[in-house]
Parts: C-alpha cells; sequence; structure tokens
C-alpha cells in the first residue's frame, strides 16, 4: 500500500521548472528563453512565471517559447507571438500602452505631487515665526537635555 | 466528549461582549468628564484580555487532543501530525488565525490598560474605547462568518491534515510576528483617533503612540523576513520574494510604519509634522485591514475567487470601510486643530525625514497601484491584464536606491538647522569607502550589469554611514570609546537598524546580481560542477517520515578537493493532502549558499537535479534581524521605560547610565 502511494507520489510530483530535457544547447538561445520565460505569467497558476511553474502548461510555453528562438525569432516577435495567442494577461511586465500608462505614470506623477506639497510645507516652517514659547531658553535647554537622554 | 470546545465558544462571547462596554462606556465617560465610566476603561480591556485568552486556549487544546467533532480541526489537523503542527495549525486556518488576531487587538488594548497609567484619563479612556470598537468588529466577524468552536455532527474518524507546505517551522511562525505587526497599527490607529476627539497632539502624544508603532514595526519586520525565508528554502528554487499580492499586503503596512516611526519623532520632539503623522496613523492601519482582506478575500489573488466567500470578503471589506472612513473623517473635522510649532531650515533633521516619508509614502504607493491594477484594469477599462515581478522591480527598486542615497546624510543633519556641507565633510570616509567597494565590486565581477556594484556601493554606505553617525555622537575629544557605550539605547537602535538596510540591499542586489543556476541529469555515482563547487550525487533512497514519504539524495558538495558538507534533498508526499513538496538542501554560509534540489527520475536512467550558487543570500534576512534588533534596542530606550514605569519611584538625581 504505501509502496502505491509512494509511485502515485511520484506521477503527482511535481515536474520542477525548467527540465534538463528543454534546455537549449546554445547558451546564449537558453538565456534569452530564460529572460523571456520569466516575464510570462503561468496562466493556471496564482502569480508564476512560467520560468517557476511547474504546471503542464507552462511547461509547453516554455518549449513554445525555445522554438520560436530556434527559428529566430527576436526576444520582441516571440513576446508578440504568444500574446496574440494568450491575450496581454500572460505579461507579467505590462506594456505601457493605452490606460497601462496610467499604472507606470502613477509612481512618478505620486513622486512629483509629493515633492510639491513637501517643499511647500517645509519652506512654509522655514518663513514661520517661531510661537512665541512660554518657556524661557534656558528652561528649554534643560527640556530638551531631558528629552534627549 | 469534554466541554472545552462550547468553554472557548462562550469566553469568546464573553469578550466580544465586554468590546461591546468598553467601546461605548468610556467615550461617554470622557466626554462627560465621569471618572467612574472612564475606569470601566482599563478593567474592560482586561477582561476581554483574559476571555479571549481562554477562547484562544481552548482552541489550541481542542487541536492539541485533535478533537475532530471540531470542524476546523476535522478540516486542518491529522492524528498523526507532529504536535508542534497540532499547535501551530490553530492559526493556519481562517478561523483560527482571526481569533490569534481579536487576541492580539486585546492584547494590545490590556497594553495600555497595564502600562498607560501616565497618560491623561480621557486620552487613555478614548484609546481604549476606539481599541473596543475595532475589537467588536473583529469579533463580530469571527462569531458571525468565521467561528472556530463550530462541531460537526457526525465526527471523522481522522482529519484533513494541515496543508504540508505550512508544516514548516518557518511558516509556523510567520503569522503570529505579522499578526502582532498588523494589529500593533491599530494601536496607533486607537491613538490617532483619540487625538481627533481629544482635539490634542502634542510632544506627549508623540512619545506615548511611538512604542506601539515601533513594536509594529519590529514584529512586521520578523514577520516579513520569515515569510521571505520560509519561501526561500521551501519553495525550491530559492526565490525570496515574489510580489505576490498576499506579499505586497504585508509589505504595504511596513512601508507605512517605517514612515510613521520617523514623522512621529519629529511630532515627539519638534511638534511639527502632526496632521501628516495622524493621517499616516489612519492609513496605516487602513493597509493592515487592506492586507487581512486581500489574503482572505482571494478578491486579488484570482479575481474571481472572491466568490468563494463573499459574505467573508464582504464583511471585511464593510469594516476597512467603516473604519477609514470614520477615521478620514474625523481627520477632515478636526485637522485644523493640530498646530505645528516647529519651526525649521529647509536643510535640517526635519526635512530630511520630510523627504524619508515622501520616499516611503509613494513607494508604498507604487506597491498598491501595482497590487490592484488587474482590479481597476478589468472594472474601469475591461483589459485584463497581469502586473508582476519586472513591474514592481521597475517601478519600486528607484526609491529604495534613492532612500539609501540620502538615508546618511539625514540620518546625521542636524535638528532645526543643519549644513549639508559639514555633513558630508564627516561622512567623507564612508562615501569614500563606499565608491571604492563599488568600483572594486565592479572591477572583480564578470557581468556588465550595474547591479551587483550599486548594491554592494549602498550596503557599504548605509552601514558605514551609521558607523559614522554613531562615532560622532562621542563628542570630540576624551574616552570616545567608553562613551560610544554608554550612547542611549535609541542611538544604537537607529545606526544598527540603519546598517541593517543597507545589509539587506546588498543582499538583494548581490543574489540578484550573480546567482548561478544549472539544471541537469546526474546519475548516481557521477559528479558536476557549478561556480567552481564540486557536486557528486552518491545515492537516492526512500524514507519514511512521520507523516510524509520522501525521496531523498545524498549528495556530497566539495571545493578543490575539500568536502564542505552532506546534502540531503528531497521530494516528500503527504499522503493525507495528498500533496508533494520539495525540501531543498542548503549549505549556508556567510558569503553564499549552495542549494540543491532534487527532481524526477529521468526515463533513460538519473535524475534531474537543479543547483543553484546563491551569494550573499542570507544577508536578506541578516540584515532584516540588524532591523529588527535596532528596533528593539530603540524599543528599550531608557525614556519609555521611564514612560512606561513612571509609578516607580524615581532615585533623586540623573541616574548614571
Amino acid at each position: 500500500m504505501r509502496r502505491l502511494a509512494f509511485i502515485l507520489a511520484l506521477m503527482a510530483a511535481p515536474a520542477f521548472a525548467v527540465q534538463p530535457d528543454e534546455v537549449l544547447d546554445d547558451p546564449g538561445l537558453e538565456e534569452r528563453a530564460r529572460d523571456i520565460s520569466s516575464g510570462l505569467r503561468c496562466l493556471v497558476c496564482r502569480n508564476e512565471s512560467i520560468d517557476e511553474s511547474n504546471a503542464t502548461l507552462a511547461r509547453d510555453l516554455r518549449l513554445l517559447v525555445r522554438e520560436r528562438l530556434v527559428v529566430g525569432d527576436s526576444n520582441d516577435e516571440v513576446v508578440d507571438f504568444i500574446v496574440a495567442r494568450y491575450g496581454e494577461y500572460v505579461l507579467l511586465n505590462p506594456r505601457a500602452s493605452g490606460s497601462t500608462w496610467l499604472l507606470w505614470l502613477a509612481g512618478p506623477a505620486m513622486l512629483l505631487a509629493g515633492a510639491g506639497i513637501a517643499m511647500g510645507y517645509v519652506r512654509r516652517r522655514s518663513q514661520a515665526e517661531a510661537p512665541a514659547s512660554a518657556l524661557s531658553d534656558a528652561e528649554e535647554t534643560r527640556l530638551s537635555q531631558i528629552l534627549d537622554d | 466528549m469534554t466541554m472545552i470546545n462550547e468553554l472557548g465558544h462562550f469566553a469568546l462571547i464573553l469578550a466580544f461582549v465586554l468590546a461591546c462596554v468598553q467601546s461605548v462606556v468610556p467615550l461617554i465617560g470622557a466626554q462627560k468628564r465621569w471618572a467612574g465610566w472612564m475606569a470601566v476603561a482599563p478593567t474592560a480591556a482586561s477582561a476581554q484580555f483574559v476571555f479571549t485568552a481562554m477562547s484562544f486556549a481552548a482552541l489550541t487544546y481542542v487541536f492539541v487532543v485533535s478533537d475532530f467533532s471540531n470542524r476546523i480541526v476535522m478540516l486542518n489537523s491529522h492524528s498523526a501530525k507532529p504536535m508542534l503542527y497540532k499547535v501551530t495549525g490553530v492559526w493556519g486556518n481562517h478561523e483560527g488565525s482571526m481569533l490569534l488576531w481579536v487576541l492580539i487587538v486585546s492584547l494590545f488594548g490590556a497594553c495600555v490598560a497595564w502600562f498607560g497609567s501616565n497618560l491623561p484619563p480621557s486620552l487613555r479612556a478614548r484609546v481604549l474605547s476606539v481599541q473596543g470598537m475595532i475589537g467588536v468588529a473583529f469579533f463580530a466577524f469571527i462569531i458571525f462568518t468565521s467561528n472556530p468552536f463550530e462541531r460537526l455532527a457526525i465526527p471523522p474518524f481522522d482529519g484533513e491534515d494541515l496543508n504540508p507546505l505550512l508544516q514548516d517551522p518557518g511558516l509556523a511562525f510567520h503569522p503570529p510576528f505579522l499578526y502582532v505587526g498588523y494589529v500593533g497599527l491599530s494601536m496607533t490607529f486607537s491613538f490617532a483617533v483619540a487625538a481627533l476627539i481629544e482635539g490634542r497632539v502634542d510632544a506627549a502624544w508623540g512619545r506615548w503612540v511611538r512604542p506601539y508603532t515601533l513594536a509594529a514595526w519590529v514584529f512586521l519586520t520578523i514577520g516579513i523576513g520569515l515569510g521571505s525565508w520560509w519561501a526561500y528554502y521551501e519553495l525550491g528554487w530559492g526565490g525570496f520574494w515574489f510580489w505576490d499580492p498576499v506579499e505586497n499586503a504585508s509589505f504595504m503596512p511596513w512601508l507605512i510604519a517605517a514612515a510613521l516611526l520617523h514623522s512621529a519623532i519629529v511630532v515627539e520632539k519638534r511638534e511639527s509634522l502632526k496632521s501628516w503623522t495622524i493621517l499616516l496613523a489612519i492609513i496605516a492601519f487602513g493597509f493592515s485591514m487592506i492586507g487581512a482582506f486581500i489574503t482572505r478575500s482571494g478578491v486579488l489573488t484570482s479575481v474571481h475567487a472572491f466568490a468563494n466567500d463573499p459574505e467573508r470578503g464582504m464583511f471585511l471589506l464593510g469594516i476597512t470601510a467603516l473604519f477609514m472612513m470614520g477615521g478620514l473623517t474625523m481627520f477632515a473635522a478636526r485637522a485644523n486643530v493640530m498646530q505645528a510649532k516647529g519651526v525649521f531650515a529647509t536643510s535640517s533633521r526635519e526635512s530630511m525625514l520630510v523627504l524619508n516619508n515622501l520616499l516611503l509614502g509613494v513607494a508604498c504607493f507604487v506597491v498598491f497601484i501595482g497590487t490592484i491594477w488587474p482590479l481597476i484594469a478589468e472594472l474601469f477599462f475591461d483589459r485584463k491584464v497581469s502586473v508582476g515581478p519586472p513591474f514592481f522591480n521597475a517601478a519600486f527598486t528607484p526609491f529604495m536606491v534613492l532612500l539609501g542615497i540620502v538615508l546618511p546624510f539625514g540620518a546625521m543633519l542636524p535638528w532645526k538647522r543643519g549644513q549639508m556641507g559639514r555633513v558630508a565633510k564627516s561622512l567623507a570616509p564612508a562615501m569614500v569607502l563606499a565608491v571604492a567597494i563599488g568600483a572594486l565590486t565592479w572591477a572583480i565581477q564578470t557581468e556588465r550589469s550595474a547591479m551587483g556594484p550599486i548594491g554592494m556601493m549602498l550596503g557599504a554606505w548605509l552601514v558605514a554611514g551609521a558607523a559614522v553617525d554613531l562615532w560622532s555622537r562621542t563628542g570630540r575629544s576624551g574616552n570616545r570609546v567608553g562613551r560610544l557605550f554608554r550612547l542611549p539605547r535609541a542611538d544604537w537602535g537607529k545606526a544598527i537598524s540603519h546598517g541593517g538596510l543597507g545589509v539587506t540591499m546588498a543582499g538583494i542586489a548581490g543574489l540578484l546580481a550573480w546567482e548561478a543556476e544549472d539544471i541537469r541529469v546526474v546519475n548516481i555515482g557521477d559528479s558536476f560542477e557549478v561556480a567552481g563547487f564540486t557536486l557528486m550525487l552518491e545515492d537516492v533512497r526512500d524514507v519514511e517520515g512521520p507523516n510524509y514519504l520522501s525521496t531523498m539524495a545524498d549528495i556530497r558538495l566539495s571545493k578543490d578537493g575539500e568536502a564542505i558538507s552532506f546534502l540531503h534533498p528531497e521530494k516528500r508526499y503527504y499522503p493525507v493532502a495528498d500533496m508533494p513538496t520539495t525540501e531543498a538542501a542548503i549549505d549556508n554560509g556567510f558569503l553564499r549558499d549552495v542549494y540543491v534540489v532534487i527532481g524526477d527520475p529521468q526515463e533513460g536512467g538519473g535524475w534531474a537535479v537543479r543547483t543553484y550558487f546563491k551569494p550573499l543570500a542570507n544577508w536578506i534576512w541578516g540584515g532584516a534581524i540588524l532591523m529588527a534588533i535596532g528596533g528593539f534596542f530603540s524599543l528599550s530606550d531608557r525614556r519609555y521605560r521611564i514612560a512606561a514605569g513612571a509609578r516607580k519611584p524615581v532615585p533623586g538625581g540623573v541616574p548614571a547610565e
């Protein structure tokens, strides 16, 4: 019984990510393949690239990427080829086009806006009059000593 | 069959009722200045904690004795499971983890009850009242949607086991740390709302709220570190961060807590940035709750999983919306009462802390927008897109690099008015060292990527900058070494944490830049080389574990003929859950890890073996540990201990430290 479970286990075990038989002989091409596949989503997984995924679909896509590379496609052509078949959902790095510009520009825009507000605040603080302190200078110094302890 | 289960259930309901009392009575008392009503708060908070603890203990008991008549024990445990995982299984499921969550909510409330005697009574009553409201919301959530004490009419003979991936020490202790962090931010939220009701935010408020923020941040750091370490050794290929929505859910509060930590310093020391700090405190807890929502509703992991549990998801979203709208409305109504007092020049510590907040805040915003973008794109633009690691790496990293560059300057610039030139002069040695290390790595490395050298440079800059900062506090002459060790612990904490950030940055850059990977078929008895190391596959055998079956390889690792270690990567199969896992074997080193995974047997004989050379991997978590240790140092600083134990008689004169 245990033996059987074991055999079943081996069958069910994840074929882990890139298999030795997938690796291309040309290291340059293989590196490009890895590079491309780490940017493509495994469509049946939670949040994995096809390079990390154990799913059969991911393996098929990895083989497809390599096939296209061997034929002589450029990296962009391979990606276009896959996107044409699976939609832009497959891209882990959304292309800056149409509404996705918003995503890419949100950070820099927020930085600019925030920097503007922050600079305004700092300028106001540097020009503001210090409120008349209820404490004398000596008391202030003593207080800051206590606080700094 | 014992009644412990029902006792736990009953205690939970009592705690819920107490939380209701705690959220109403002290609030009215504080408004009407009725001392008796305000005094209800600490008692109710302590009692609420005691009953929640009883409830939690009851659930733990039910798990330990494997009472499969309890529904979640049946679903998440098994009699053959090791005892450690029976206990940690209590929070390895949705219901139990929510119980842990409220346990921590009530623990924080109880802390204010026990150590908050130095707070003004009305502020304390209001803080506890708001904390009580948070308790009410989550108790209701548990009791009405996720009751952990539900019984089964016909109990089965055995349970369905805990997900094998969770049967691991790293992950077993990851949630409690994270929860202390998340929930710690509920305390800062309570303080912020109480201060808004009170209409008073001053230096004292900054001092009271800082330990809680600091504690929350430290625990988040440890929790995130543990999670990332677990992913590294458990998932089988040594990834340590995936920018998964669930990970981002914990990372966003961490970033905001880090910002809050620094802006609260400005409130405490200089009475500026008050309204911003209050706003951050509200938002920080908002991100904690969004985190809880993301993890539990499944809305973002897969856009369509929401239907799985709409009730829970909607309830959590409702709680989040309620507290955020409440908090922000209060903020809008009362922000005008918080007048900044401190005046500071453009070149000052205050300005640099504003910059810190700007960078951390925008970085968090980038993570947030990236995390929810698939949802926005589908709802508003009818586009199905994915946002994955390549986006986050490109959009987030620049902020951290910028932060790393300005940090040592900011840390050393004096309050009120400082001269950048003078600070740069004292930092010159650190700068020279950093540039030298960067240039050296550039020269040594064979890759042409700039990531490694820049990472090393930043790391060296932060560590050396922290050292210079600490040394500069020892004065100009005399026994500087002696004085170094008598510096306030907060100074040490600051230096250690900032240094830790540098170590983590260097680790991440080094790992990503110089990692090497090897995938091949190896026959038993064969050896092969990876990154200068020789690995020999001696044997592959079947081994039986307590609740799993394993295929274990024996691999001898050596370098230049010298044996280093004997590695045993495994493939495990958990029959109860019908789930396979990979257990990588790692040879840990200070400068590198060698990481081996055994794969499937191949048709033509031999085994698939994956080997990774992971430079500086341990620096990532080493840096996180340093950040946490720095936080603990600051937390144990004398001024907080004094604040905490104000009732103790203070010996005459200034105590020598």
